[in-house]
């Protein structure tokens, strides 16, 4: 999409002030792309890091490049950028060809540089860019300059050095003249609405300097200094009186998860079809059931946003993931022109997709049409994010196979699960407004519109429902449970996380079953040489691995994030206690993005990948009674620390010749996968559902858990 | 009812209330920035400062409460060499992804190298888990914590 709609080299890449200008629609959210972007122009023109700059990604200036999501960021925006200065040192060296002489294959490019050896001519790409033809579309096959990359010079992270020193700026940092501080005051739970505030509560407030803005149930108050606010919030809160509409519904989720709630379809080759779902396997060998709760992206920094409404233009500073989505939605909600919103992404802490960022911008500008000219500083608390942001939905897979002569010959995989598409964005019944949080809250509400299933491939709860393993008949249905108790949209591998930990813990419990290898199981229903490429070189690494204690265990699993994207395999060690308790001591990531681009940024991508799954399989699930949400903090709702940390050894097989792919969501799956098996090798304990905490792995223990 | 603190070596006279908690002093009068509110419930780390020497985090305690004592604030850790050796290692080692936890790593660092110029696996490990990385930049904190540590 990135170069359809923005076809022209200018689009990308412009000279400007004496440096090179490089324009993305791609975000950081803490995946450092715009590094690897700076990279890749500088691979391309050789121009010094110390002269590129990545624009501001702001609507109406920066190419509308979608979602940052899907692991999409490299194949989009960094192939329209390494095509568009591929295409532009073309034509600088015709312009250099026409001024000079010599051939094309004459002219070296180094340091930022043209350079005619045996002649004195050398033309710098930045001064020469301003006579190249500003409409010069960008050639999509562009040839890139080297495939060698390992030998050039390496940028540093983008904004560490800032960061290290305090002088990094994220959205919460932001400052301005006349600025106000605001914070929401949030019902007790998503059902609940205001019916009445104590008028001295109000009057307290306001006799504080506090400005109160409601709007129907959507409550705020706004200060100049920051502490009266947040002290004067919760104060605020107390003397609110809420109608609760009979609670948050407590039934167990998993029981709901079933094919007579569900939207039901049955996917080819990894693609939902409006078709009759073909019947269940009939006497299959082996049945599982694997689940995840709902857990939530947990961002460190809680959403945040700034605001300014002057009459006619709405300025927003936003963390969001997608600036042009949200541009459209608030234009929507509030009956202006998209014109008239403009959403400028400053940084806010990694947020693993849909978080409380879009909500927190909306937030901020309906308090800012309230106080006009007013730059507002809004910011979610922790308890906030905790129980407001848009959970992964919980999800059940159901997997049976059929085999012959000890192989899978028939495979069957249900999934099931409420929406993974919530982010606001243009769409039917006005989607846009009808996701956005305070909407719903409003006098006038808006939203939420029932679920419909994604048909895309590989997209929402069937991510990775079709295995990657050749088995020959396959039975997929994607089962989409709507209308479930949470809000949900997209987290980090959408739905790859739960199917990719089943499908992996299936092959694990057969070849168990069976006495066989799972490296040999795995092995006999794949052909893909760069996924048997994978499987040697961590076998190998795992074969020189000292041996396991009494009490430790090993697991594996394989992955390839959509089927077509980054190939993980990973091994994990574990040791375990008579607690139950699991601590990870090794893991070996081995991995295949293609073309390395970034090879520090996409190890770091491997690592922090297995670190969430790790979080994900052994310590989160969001937990809630009719009175509201109980995961409020991290002690109610735990996540992996530095204590539990593995020595992780990432290896990757850099294929210089081949399409780079995005590995931000490539290695969670497998290690939630590799860790349940590590755990059963440790125990003789499956555990199907997650997370894998130690009263889980007692209680499945007394269950008679050695189900395999 | 001027409350004087001293931060990163200067003597200030601030004039928010003085049960404000430290780090809404910090940030919102005194504009330092530098240092990352992410729970103001004491659970994740971000906010740590340095308090003669040792690891405070700020999100809770009134600034009252630091009358008189020495606070360091991410900015000023660079003053000393051994913080400017740990802002070294942290970019060496590319040690972060988002970068909200870096702030109060640096601070969490610097500290235990000042006590502990060579600290082992254990010590590290305590020092580092009142922090949450949710990112999981940690392989590359504890390869920064070594390199400083050299």
């Amino acid at each position: 999409m990135s170069l359809n709609d923005h076809p022209l080299i200018a689009d990308w890449i412009e000279a400007r002030d004496g440096r090179l200008l490089v324009h993305t629609g791609k975000v950081d959210i803490g995946q450092r792309i715009s590094t690897a972007l700076l990279q890749i122009a500088h691979e391309e023109l050789t121009v010094p890091y110390s002269q590129i700059d990545i624009a501001p990604v702001r609507t109406g200036h920066a190419p509308d490049e979608g979602i940052t999501s899907g692991s999409n960021s490299i194949e989009q925006s960094g192939n329209a950028i390494r095509r568009a200065a591929a295409t532009l040192r073309g034509h600088l060296i015709a312009l250099a060809m026409a001024r000079f002489g010599g051939a094309a294959d004459d002219w070296l490019i180094e340091d930022g540089i043209l350079h005619l050896p045996g002649t004195n001519h050398r033309l710098p790409v930045i001064g020469m860019m301003t006579d190249a033809d500003p409409a010069a579309q960008v050639d999509p096959d562009a040839a890139p300059l080297t495939t060698d990359t390992e030998v050039l010079e390496k940028p540093v992270m983008r904004g560490l050095a800032d960061l290290v020193t305090g002088r990094f700026t994220f959205v919460h940092d932001l400052d301005a003249p006349g600025m106000l501080h605001a914070r929401i005051i949030r019902p007790p739970h998503a059902r609940a609405r205001l019916s009445e505030i104590a008028p001295t509560a109000i009057e307290r407030a306001k006799a504080n300097g506090l400005h109160l803005i409601r709007d129907g149930s959507f409550l705020a108050i706004a200060g100049p200094q920051e502490w009266p606010v947040v002290d004067g919030a919760p104060k605020l809160a107390n003397a609110c009186t809420w109608d609760l509409h009979g609670g948050l519904p407590e039934a167990d989720i998993f029981a709901n998860l079933t094919a007579e709630n569900a939207i039901r379809l049955p996917v080819i080759d990894a693609t939902p079809v409006q078709a009759p779902v073909p019947a269940a396997l009939s006497n299959p060998d082996f049945t599982a059931r694997y689940e995840r709760p709902y857990q939530m992206h947990g961002s460190l920094a809680p959403s945040a946003a700034m605001a300014r409404w002057d009459g006619r233009t709405l300025a927003i500073h936003s963390h969001s993931q997608g600036i042009y989505a949200l541009r459209a939605s608030i234009a929507d909600s509030l009956g202006l022109d998209a014109a008239q919103v403009d959403i400028t992404h400053v940084p806010g802490s990694g947020c693993y997709g849909h978080n409380g960022a879009d909500d927190a911008a909306y937030d901020a500008a309906l308090i800012a049409m309230a106080i006009p000219n007013a730059p507002i500083l809004l910011k979610w608390t922790r308890d906030e994010e905790h129980r407001w942001e848009p959970y992964a939905p919980a999800m059940a897979v159901d997997l049976a196979a059929i085999l012959d002569k000890d192989q899978i010959n028939t495979f069957s995989a249900e999934a099931f699960s409420d929406t993974h598409r919530g982010r606001a964005r243009p769409g039917p019944y006005r989607a846009g407004p009808a996701r956005l949080l305070a909407n719903r809250f409003r006098d006038d509400p808006i939203g939420p519109n029932p679920a419909t299933p994604n048909m895309t491939r590989h997209a929402g709860l069937h991510r990775n429902l079709d295995p990657i393993y050749a088995f020959a008949e396959k039975r997929l249905v994607k089962n989409l449970v709507a209308g479930g108790p949470h809000r949900t949209s997209a987290m980090r591998c959408l739905g790859a996380a739960a199917n990719i930990f089943a499908i992996e813990s299936f092959l694990d419990e057969l070849a168990r079953n069976q006495g066989a290898d799972a490296f040999a199981l795995r092995r006999a229903h794949l052909n893909d040489p760069r996924a048997l490429a994978i499987l040697d070189e961590l076998e190998r690494q795992v074969k020189a691995m000292p041996p396991l204690t009494e009490t430790g265990g090993r697991g594996m699993a394989y992955a390839q994030y959509k089927n077509q994207m980054t190939r993980v395999g990973i091994c994990v060690e574990i040791d375990t206690n008579d607690r139950a308790e699991v601590r990870l001591t090794r893991a070996l990531i081995v991995a295949d993005a293609g073309r390395v681009v970034d090879s520090d940024g996409l190890t770091a991508q491997l690592e922090g990948g297995f670190i969430q799954g790790a979080s994900w399989a052994l310590c989160e699930q969001v937990t809630w009674d009719r009175d509201g949400i109980l995961s409020c903090d991290w002690e109610s709702y735990p996540v992996i620390r530095f204590d539990n940390i593995p020595e992780i050894t990432v290896t990757i097989l850099n294929r210089p010749t081949e399409k780079s792919v995005g590995a931000g969501e490539a290695s969670p799956g497998p290690a939630i996968a590799a860790i349940a098996n590590a755990i059963h090798d440790a125990t003789g304990i499956r555990m199907r559902r997650m997370p894998f905490t130690a009263d889980a792995i007692l209680q499945q223990a007394l269950m008679g858990g050695s189900t395999a | 009812m001027s409350l004087s603190l001293r931060v990163n070596g200067k003597d200030h006279a601030v004039t928010s209330d003085p049960d404000t908690p430290l780090i809404y002093v910090l940030r919102d009068e005194l504009k330092l920035k530098g240092t990352k509110l992410g729970c103001g419930l004491e659970q994740c780390g971000t906010c740590a400062v340095l308090v003669d020497g040792e690891v405070v985090l700020s999100c809770v305690s009134s600034a009252a409460s630091f009358k008189g004592r020495a606070i360091t604030t991410i900015e000023g850790i660079g003053d000393t060499d051994t913080g400017r050796r740990v802002q070294q290692a942290f970019i060496e080692t590319s040690a972060a992804q988002c970068g909200y936890c870096t702030a109060g790593l640096v601070v969490a660092v610097t500290a235990l190298l000042k006590k502990t110029p060579a600290p082992d696996r254990v010590a590290t490990i305590a020092a580092l888990t009142p922090h949450l990385c949710r990112c999981g930049a940690h392989p590359r904190v504890l390869r920064a914590v070594e390199l400083a540590a050299k």
